[in-house]
């Protein structure tokens, strides 16, 4: 549905995005990170046709956002960061008018309103102006305006922000659910909620694709990733990592725990080197030494450690 | 047409936003008083002894002068503020339908402010007898002379998210508009420079224009240098948002 091939943008000297290229399709979530300022909020304005590139193509259920922007246009849904609305109208108004720019006339709009109305919480502040309303409240508005017109494509900049726990839960779930049949690409600063939510994830810093993968791709180059935890008790802690640690394809043993509770250690596998599962081996360790075990899993990697590995030393260089 | 409903769906928002707030009221009470204030005190409409709306129209320029800018300053400077502008240019419409939208409906405004100065037209009616065709000329006039001020605070106001900037811009360009062929300016410039030259100048001001309409002549050179004004400043307009988004 929406297909980026090789998206430039320079502001003056200042290049804001660097040879993007990327495609999402119906059914997918597509989950943009990237520290402030990495361009993901420049790349979401051109494919929404806000901004023009100054190199490169956009194309939006194959049609040419820079040629013939309208009916690509059509297609989209946008919530653009901070969700700005007007703020002497009611969100009632409001929803109207984006109703009608959509061409949604008579019955229909009553029905498309009162949907997007549903889908975004809104009954309580139908009839206030947009700018009596909290943050949460005033995000939601325009979150009801992207979904208005039923979509196919949704680009979301942060549609988060701003938001109570609950409610994030509620709006990751319907973009989850909304994700089924719609190719959606949304921006986040919160990891977890790319796992929650997202069936890809590109991590994008200063311009440019640094990662792109499914979550759990992504997780696996996490250090951690393939990491085995054990809780162990009747044993010294000493003794415990000295034994794990001489086993064959453990690269080292960290001890996280040492006290009253039990002992908590965490072994890195040496990945060249692992023959068959790391934990089952160390499973059968502890039954052979007659250890007590307490616990014992793999870990799989964490999504905000790949993520500073990839991006922080470019943040750093770049100050 | 499809793209005349999203130019009145734009309008329709937009005068909505002029009556949701105080502005539209304020600028009424306002316009009304001073428009009454220059025709009766200022202009001497009883003194004149005539049966015709000249002291009424002839402060119309003037008027307009900070009248209309701010009636059109916010017109985008606001949408920039707020950050609708995204929302509204990422809509399946082009950007001259907004932006045509957006100034009918501040020039329909403005036109509803005129036709609210009718009862001048009746005291002059039960007082005398007066050509009411030169009446009639007289408001069309003014009306294109609203809409050529308000497309010009258009343009200033898409430059600057800053609604005062976009006023103060807005009021020196049409009082330059104005000064080029008012009467003491043009006398003074013609000791120093062609006679000519002053009347180039001088076709430029919006002045030289009203004048006719006041008199009563539609003439149509006259009507097609409002028409040129408007027409200019919207599609500087466009010019000037498209830049903007290119950044």
């Amino acid at each position: 549905m929406i297909k980026v091939e090789n998206l430039s943008k320079a502001f003056g000297s200042k290049l804001a995005v660097n040879d993007l290229s990327f495609a999402v399709e119906r059914g997918e979530v597509l989950g943009f990170l990237g520290p402030n300022g990495a361009g993901k909020s420049t790349t979401m304005r051109m494919v929404t046709g806000f901004i023009p590139p100054t190199a490169g193509k956009i194309s939006v259920g194959g049609f040419d956002m820079l040629e013939n922007p309208i009916p690509g246009k059509r297609l989209i849904g946008y919530l653009p960061e901070n969700a700005p609305g007007y703020a002497d109208m009611t969100v009632h108004g409001f929803l109207n008018f984006s109703a009608e720019l959509r061409g949604i006339q008579g019955g229909a709009r009553k029905q498309a309103v009162n949907r997007a109305v549903e889908l975004c919480f809104l009954e309580n502040v139908l009839y206030q102006t947009i700018e009596t309303l909290s943050k949460g409240y005033k995000h939601r508005t325009c979150l009801a305006q992207s979904l208005i017109h039923d979509p196919d494509v949704l680009i979301l900049d942060e549609p988060t922000d701003g938001l109570d726990p609950n409610q994030k839960h509620e709006v990751r779930n319907l973009i989850k659910r909304m994700g089924e049949n719609k190719a959606i690409v949304f921006s986040t600063h919160i990891l977890e909620e790319v796992e929650a939510v997202c069936s890809r994830v590109i991590i994008i810093d200063r311009g440019r694709i640094v990662a792109n993968g499914t979550p759990q791709e992504l997780k696996a180059r996490s250090e951690m990733a393939g990491a085995v935890l054990v809780r162990a008790s009747g044993v010294a802690a000493a003794a415990l990592k000295a034994q794990i640690g001489a086993m064959s394809g453990v690269k080292t043993v960290e001890i996280l725990k040492d006290g009253e509770g039990g002992i908590e250690v965490r072994a890195f596998p040496d990945k060249s080197k692992i023959n068959g599962s790391l934990t089952r081996n160390i499973a059968e360790l502890a039954v052979q030494q007659k250890w007590q075990l307490d616990e014992i899993h793999t870990e799989e990697g964490r999504l905000d450690e790949v993520f500073r590995a990839i991006t922080l030393p470019d943040t750093v260089k770049g100050h | 047409m499809n793209a005349w409903t999203n130019i009145k769906t734009i309008m329709k928002r937009e005068l909505g936003g002029y009556f949701t707030s105080p502005i539209a009221y304020v600028f009424l009470v306002i316009f009304l008083l001073l428009t009454g204030f220059f025709t009766f005190t200022v202009g001497n409409f009883f003194e004149r002894g005539e049966a015709s709306l000249v002291s009424f129209f002839t402060w119309h320029p003037w008027l307009y002068l900070f009248l209309v800018p701010a009636a059109g300053m916010r017109l985008w400077s606001e949408e920039r503020r707020l950050g609708t502008m995204e929302l509204l240019l990422t809509m399946p419409i082009t950007t001259w339908q907004a932006i045509v939208g957006k100034f009918l409906a501040s020039w329909l405004f403005l036109a509803l402010a005129l036709a609210l100065t009718f009862p001048v037209a009746l005291t002059v009616n039960y007082l005398g007898d007066p050509d009411n065709g030169v009446i009639v000329s007289g408001y069309v006039g003014s009306l294109l002379l609203a809409g050529s001020y308000l497309s010009i605070s258009c343009m200033t106001s898409a430059l600057t998210r800053n609604q005062v900037i976009s006023f103060i811009v807005s009021v020196m360009i049409c009082l330059f508009l104005i000064l080029a062929g008012y009467t003491p300016v043009t006398d003074l410039l013609v000791r120093w420079a062609n006679p000519v030259v002053v009347d180039i100048i001088a076709a430029f001001s919006v002045m030289t224009h009203f004048e006719g309409f006041q008199r009563g002549v539609l003439d149509i050179r006259d009507t097609v240098f409002f028409a040129s004004v408007i027409g200019f400043a919207l599609f500087t307009t466009g010019v000037i948002i498209r830049n903007q988004r290119a950044g």
